[in-house]
């Protein structure tokens, strides 16, 4: 058994427990980790129950870094070496959080950041978040007569972390789970603020079956709507590069958050699939 | 129940939640056809599946929500859904 037990209550099929596993199995024993609220705090830790392995603590939604930043304090004061680690969803961290999150990389707290990007407010219901892509429907963004879904595109959190100065930012996809311990492996050797997002499908709030999980998680990658790849100390030092990079449509059209731009707004997939172009030339990501 | 300062609970108590009652359908493995890649196991998300002395996997049903991952990613097409009849 992993560092994260059987019967959490997740829903079937959710990407965010595969990616928690994968973490910790990179950062090891020796780890200490904080959780906002959200999808992950509330099918891990239903009292007086908890699936977690090593020590974890529930911050409030929008303080995880802060109380991460303390923790990671307090050790050092103590003089003892243990992984400090938030593990957080993306509306606590890109929204809520984000004060919090720039404060701790600005202080230089020797902490490792994970993000779980479902790509909206799940928990409470899929309303949107600044993660939430262009053209998906969310409870708050709802497709209609007069609406296409989100209209702004997905915040870019990884390049503001960068922005900070920080010395090691990455993005990984639960697709690729070797990817994801590897990158945890390495943010725990470098001293510092680390960040990493990891692209975590949600069937309930994307509305897709269960089982695609894996294959829309790839297949965001293989789109190039959501890059993989490697920032250190400000500079683009790794991308996952794509064979044959496919067109957007095989990523929207399995997921009912984007079933209404294949009936009458099918001019906002073009505006997609140019998004899509536009991280395929600004990572490198063709060939 | 006695409660504690700070809400402290102890570690992997999750376990006493047998979430294979969530299951509509259920894998079933064909070793016959299984090539031991061990992806079916790193993919669930239950971290239900383990491995036997000669490299097979086992799911647990007792955890298993049936959420068809496995069968979908095996390479090997060694995993069948199947509808769970129940009493
Ligand atoms: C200050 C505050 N506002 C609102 C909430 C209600 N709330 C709980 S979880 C949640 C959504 C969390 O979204 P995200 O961080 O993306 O995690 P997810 O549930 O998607 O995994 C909200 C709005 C709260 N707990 N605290
Ligand atoms: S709502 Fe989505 S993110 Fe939350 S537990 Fe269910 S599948 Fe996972
Ligand atoms: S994924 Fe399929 S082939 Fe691989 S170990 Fe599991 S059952 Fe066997
Ligand atoms: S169906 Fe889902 S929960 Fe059950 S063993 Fe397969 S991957 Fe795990
Ligand atoms: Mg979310």
């Amino acid at each position: 058994m992993s560092l994260f037990a059987q019967g959490h209550t997740a829903c079937a099929g959710c990407g965010m427990p595969i990616a928690v596993k994968l973490v910790l199995e990179g950062s090891g024993e020796n780890s200490i980790v904080v959780s906002p609220t959200g999808c992950l705090e509330v099918t891990s830790t239903r009292y007086p129950q908890s699936a977690w392995g090593v020590p974890w603590i529930h911050s409030l939604f929008e303080n995880a870094a802060a109380v991460a930043s303390g923790i990671e304090t307090a050790l050092k004061v103590k003089g003892k070496k243990v992984n400090v680690l938030v593990i957080g969803g993306d509306g606590a961290t890109v929204d809520i959080g984000v004060r919090a999150l720039s404060g701790m990389f600005e202080r230089g707290h020797n902490v490792t950041y994970i993000c779980y990007d479902n790509e909206a407010y799940m928990n409470t219901g899929v309303q949107r978040s600044g993660s939430t892509p262009y053209g998906a429907s969310a409870t708050t963004s709802p497709a209609g007569k007069l609406s296409f879904g989100e209209d702004r595109p997905k915040k870019d959190i990884p390049a503001i972390a960068a922005a900070h100065g920080i010395p090691y930012v990455a993005t990984a996809s639960v697709g690729y789970p070797k990817d994801i311990v590897k990158k945890v492996k390495k943010a725990q050797e470098i001293v510092g603020p680390k960040y990493i997002q990891i692209l975590t499908p949600c069937p309930t709030g994307w509305r897709f079956d269960g089982s695609k999980t894996i294959k829309l998680a790839k297949l965001a990658v293989e789109t190039a709507l959501f890059p993989v790849y490697e920032i250190e100390n400000g500079e683009i030092t790794k991308v996952k590069k794509i064979k044959e990079r496919k067109p957007v449509e095989e990523y929207l059209k399995l997921q009912g958050r984007f079933k209404h731009l294949f009936k009458k707004n099918k001019d906002r997939i073009e505006v997609i699939q140019k998004m899509a172009d536009s991280n395929a030339e600004k990572f490198g990501l063709d060939g | 129940m006695k409660l504690l300062p700070g809400g402290i609970v102890k570690p992997k108590t999750t376990v006493v939640n047998k979430t294979g009652a969530w299951r509509t359908f259920i894998p079933v493995f064909d070793e016959d056809k299984c090539k031991k890649c061990g992806i079916c196991e790193t993919f669930c998300p239950e971290d239900c599946i383990s491995i036997d002395e000669n490299e097979f996997r086992h799911p647990d049903y007792d955890f298993c929500k049936g959420c068809g991952i496995c069968a979908e990613e095996c390479p090997a097409d060694a995993i069948e859904m199947k509808y769970e009849e129940k009493e």
